[in-house]
């Protein structure tokens, strides 16, 4: 049992718009308590909302884009709170401090931080309020609250037989002080946490009923389509919009920053409308652009030492006087996120205040980019948070709130502004290519004795987060390659960033990916000049590295990794730590008409103590599949400084004919807990690209892998 | 500019839009049924899924005029409670992840249960290959839509 002291910052006063939130849809205006009707809403803390009816709402402070945090939040509250889960209900949260993502400094979702930082802080808050409940019942009725009990809902006195039910006690528990001190359950004792509850988002997502940003709908609503230069930082210089006005249905065109928006009565009219329109760009320094100038860039920067993020031993001596040297270098290309809701925001921009309805992952930023653009103070922003139709990093950017916000102020009423899958493609923040020269020596028994990795990755924290960018070095990029598990001597690590002119961003796992792939890759090179088995080749070298050893392990014996694939299959393994959990994953593949197939895939993951068992299977399925799409298809090339794919036809999804048999093994562990959202995805390419080494004999460098 | 009539889940509807307003946005933005979603455009991730006369159509190319007189479902008519065996089964097996193009995929699953009532899973497969899920929901769907079989 622990106690722990309550941070006082966990219980912020609930103001107004605490209250606010949509539930499954419906919005609720800003109160504290709702209007009319027999039951009032109490607000005991910032995550905890009992109706006098007995209803539990609690609030949910991340973004549910399909990683289930809309159920795993509510589950460590209810935990504590001691409600049956089934009753509960949720609601996304307002923008307020209280809700600031202790990871990130900021109210937002990203990073595979939700059920990190929560662990144990909303625990802490849900048993907090069943304390309130539990000291208004005992107050009510003379007796010391350690007699009394809380349980599904009620608060009982089993010496007196007394007992009432959340509702009826929720006003008094608001009046009650906050507990100094909190007692948690130990985990033998959970009853929600660790089991493999239905999701609570499931029920509106098989009717229709969900309400994602692009379905908003308001009185007056108008919708845009915006025109940007093709060309990624190109301008406009001049536009006709005589034709487009023409179309039926279009009310106005209007000119903001760099865009040209079409707005119209409905999407139709102002798509219509936009293609219609006659702009002249000025396509500016980029125009020139090209996949294959970057990669000859690219290749230049790697001609010399970059920044130096790790330097142990001397990894160049030990290479030069190896008895065997290897060296291999790695292209990444450009991907999009193409998530399956195309970018899309509604905002209301009033002269005192604005509203913003969004599929965001950037609360924080969301209100004071809208209240930049409106000329309002942040606080005169309300951010309404719907579902998202998917973000993989892509939401946590401004553009297309910017377009609804700067629309609505244009035209003075209620704009949504919805881009096309071609404008999502061709104006994305793409995972960044990168180039990757890897250098080992081996002694004469076939062990690495040293270990260089110099990498050239276009910075996104650069731009994102600046003080994650420093003395020439991204830390995000070069992580996973400085945090090498391996027992090698000596090994350095070197950075480069470059400047391409291509907007870089986020992307489920980002620079994991990249690293994960160039490193396992790599791994079985080695083990092949070794002359030995990758995955004893890696248990040999993971001794000192428990967590990778037990996924990797586990993977491989689920797997059966000693058995034949089976004729004219080909076998791989990978393991990658990232967002402090662990994964491996063994791939069976075959090769069909040139193409890969992917027959089955072996995962096992340690993220520590596990919140939902459901949530997980789902989470590292779904992230490998992200993962494998990337391999098999991803790419986006640049001419003439744009993207040249723009949609499914030309930028494929892995579909469900194309699917492997996934198998997921959850490793038992006490150790920290981990994120789950993004840490299937790494490991997956160099799966699958080891798998084609071993069946082809050709070693993969480049991705996507094409045989 | 034109009146076109059809019904929309058993509810008569005329709309006065352009004849070649996609059947998709005459449903979401004229109609005001936001379960029908918007994908790609050109039918490529069936995410617009609804069915015309009972058949399985890409609503974002189909154009308005082409459902003149004919019937039209959408996520929203399967049931008033989800009901339907195919949304129990989704229930059941937890499918939705982010959920976006989950009203495709389960109209898409309705369609091929009402001809095939108990498809094989290269039949599923088969027939719901038209249907992204960039969160890569697709091993339940096979399994939700064998037990909307079994219900059914």
């Amino acid at each position: 049992m622990t106690g722990t002291k309550i941070d006082r910052r966990d219980f912020i006063k609930i103001t107004g718009a605490a209250g606010a939130g949509l539930t499954l849809g419906l919005y609720l205006p800003g109160c504290a308590r709702e209007p009319a009707g027999p039951a009032e809403r109490v607000a005991l803390n910032a995550w905890v909302h009992i109706d006098t009816d007995g209803g539990v709402r609690l609030i949910v402070d991340r973004s549910e884009m399909g990683q289930g945090v809309a159920t795993s939040l509510p589950m460590l509250l209810a935990e504590e709170l001691e409600v049956p889960f089934e009753a509960v209900r949720f609601e996304f949260a307002p923008v307020d401090a209280a809700y600031v993502n202790p990871a990130v400094g900021m109210q937002g979702t990203g990073g595979s931080t939700s059920v990190r930082a929560a662990w144990e802080p909303l625990r802490r808050t849900g048993a907090a309020a069943r304390m309130m409940l539990v000291a208004a019942a005992a107050e009510r009725w003379g007796v010391p609250a350690a007699e009394c009990r809380a349980e599904a809902g009620r608060v009982m006195h089993e010496a007196t037989g007394k007992d009432a039910a959340y509702g009826e006690l929720a006003e008094a528990a608001a009046g009650q002080p906050m507990p100094e001190e909190v007692t948690l359950k130990p985990p033998a004792e959970f009853r929600l946490v660790g089991t493999a509850r239905s999701r609570l988002d499931t029920p509106a997502k098989t009717d229709g009923s969900a309400v994602f940003g692009i379905d908003v709908q308001r009185e007056g609503l108008l919708v845009a389509s915006v025109a940007r230069c093709p060309v990624f930082g190109g301008r406009v210089a001049s536009y006709d919009d005589a034709a487009a006005r023409a179309v039926p249905g279009v009310r106005d065109v209007v000119q903001f920053e760099d865009r040209v928006a079409v707005i119209g009565d409905n999407y139709w009219a102002a798509l219509q409308g936009r293609r219609a329109l006659e702009i002249e760009w000025d396509e500016g320094e980029n125009a020139g652009q090209s996949s294959e100038r970057i990669s000859a860039q690219f290749r230049q920067l790697a001609a010399r030492p970059g920044a130096v993020a790790r330097d142990d031993g001397n990894a160049g001596a030990s290479i030069a006087r190896a008895s065997r040297r290897l060296e291999a270098a790695y292209d990444l290309p450009y991907l999009a996120h193409a998530t399956m809701e195309p970018m899309n925001a509604t905002a209301d921009v009033r002269a005192d205040r604005c509203e913003v309805w969004a599929p965001t992952q950037n609360q924080t930023g969301t209100q004071q980019f809208a209240a930049g653009i409106a000329g309002l103070a942040p606080e005169q922003v309300t951010v309404h948070t719907t579902y998202l139709g998917g973000g993989f990093g892509r939401r946590f950017e401004l553009d297309f709130v910017s377009d609804a916000v700067n629309c609505s102020k244009a035209v003075g009423a209620p704009v949504k502004a919805v881009w096309s899958r071609e404008d999502d493609v061709r104006h994305d923040w793409y995972r960044p290519a990168s180039y990757h020269v890897l250098r080992a020596g081996l002694d004469a028994d076939g062990r690495p004795v040293g270990w260089s990795h110099r990498m050239v990755v276009p910075s996104i924290v650069k731009r994102v987060f600046p003080d994650w960018f420093q003395n020439g070095i991204d830390a995000e990029a070069v992580e996973a390659a400085v945090g090498l598990p391996y027992g090698i001597p000596a090994v350095r690590v070197e950075y480069h960033d470059a400047d391409t002119g291509v907007p870089v961003g986020f992307w489920r796992s980002v620079n994991h990916t990249q690293n994960a792939f160039v490193i396992e890759c790599f791994m079985d090179e080695l083990a092949r000049a070794a002359g030995r088995d990758p995955y004893e080749y890696r248990r040999e070298l993971l001794a000192d590295a428990p967590r990778h050893l037990r996924v990797l392990e586990r993977a491989a014996s689920a797997a059966g990794w000693g058995d034949s694939p089976g004729e004219g299959r080909g076998r791989g393994i990978a393991v990658h730590e990232s967002f402090g959990s662990f994964v491996a994953q063994v791939a069976d593949v075959s090769i069909e008409d040139g193409r890969v197939r992917v027959q089955r895939v072996v995962c096992a993951v340690d993220c520590g103590p596990t919140v939902n068992p459901s949530i997980i299977e789902a989470q590292i399925r779904s992230a490998m599949v992200y993962g494998l799409t990337a391999a098999l298809y991803g790419e986006i090339t640049i001419e003439g400084g744009r993207a040249v794919q723009g949609n499914f036809h030309d930028y494929q999804m892995l579909r469900i004919n194309e699917m492997p048999e996934v198998e997921v093994h959850i490793v038992e562990s006490e150790d920290a807990i981990g994120g789950i959202g993004e840490v299937g995805t790494p490991p997956i390419a160099p799966a699958v690209a080891n798998a084609v080494f071993a069946l082809t004999g050709e070693p993969v460098r480049k991705l996507p892998i094409r045989v | 500019m034109a009146n076109i009539s059809f019904t929309v889940n058993g509810r008569s509807r005329t709309v006065d839009v352009p004849e070649d307003m996609p059947i998709l946005w005459a449903v979401r933005d004229v109609i005001g049924l936001t379960g029908t979603k918007f994908g790609c455009g050109i039918a490529q991730c069936g995410a617009c899924t609804v069915h015309l006369d009972g058949e399985p159509i890409r609503s974002c190319i189909i154009p308005v005029s082409a459902a003149a007189g004919k019937s039209i479902t959408t996520i929203e008519g399967l049931s008033s409670d989800r009901s339907h065996p195919v949304q129990q089964a989704w229930i059941e097996e937890d499918v939705p992840q982010c959920g976006y193009c989950q009203s495709g995929q389960i109209m898409s699953a309705v369609a091929l249960l009402a001809k095939n009532p108990d498809p094989t899973d290269d039949e599923i497969d088969a027939a719901l290959a038209g249907n992204i899920c960039r969160c890569g929901t697709y091993m339940r769907i096979r399994r939700a839509v064998r037990r909307a079989a079994e219900i059914g």
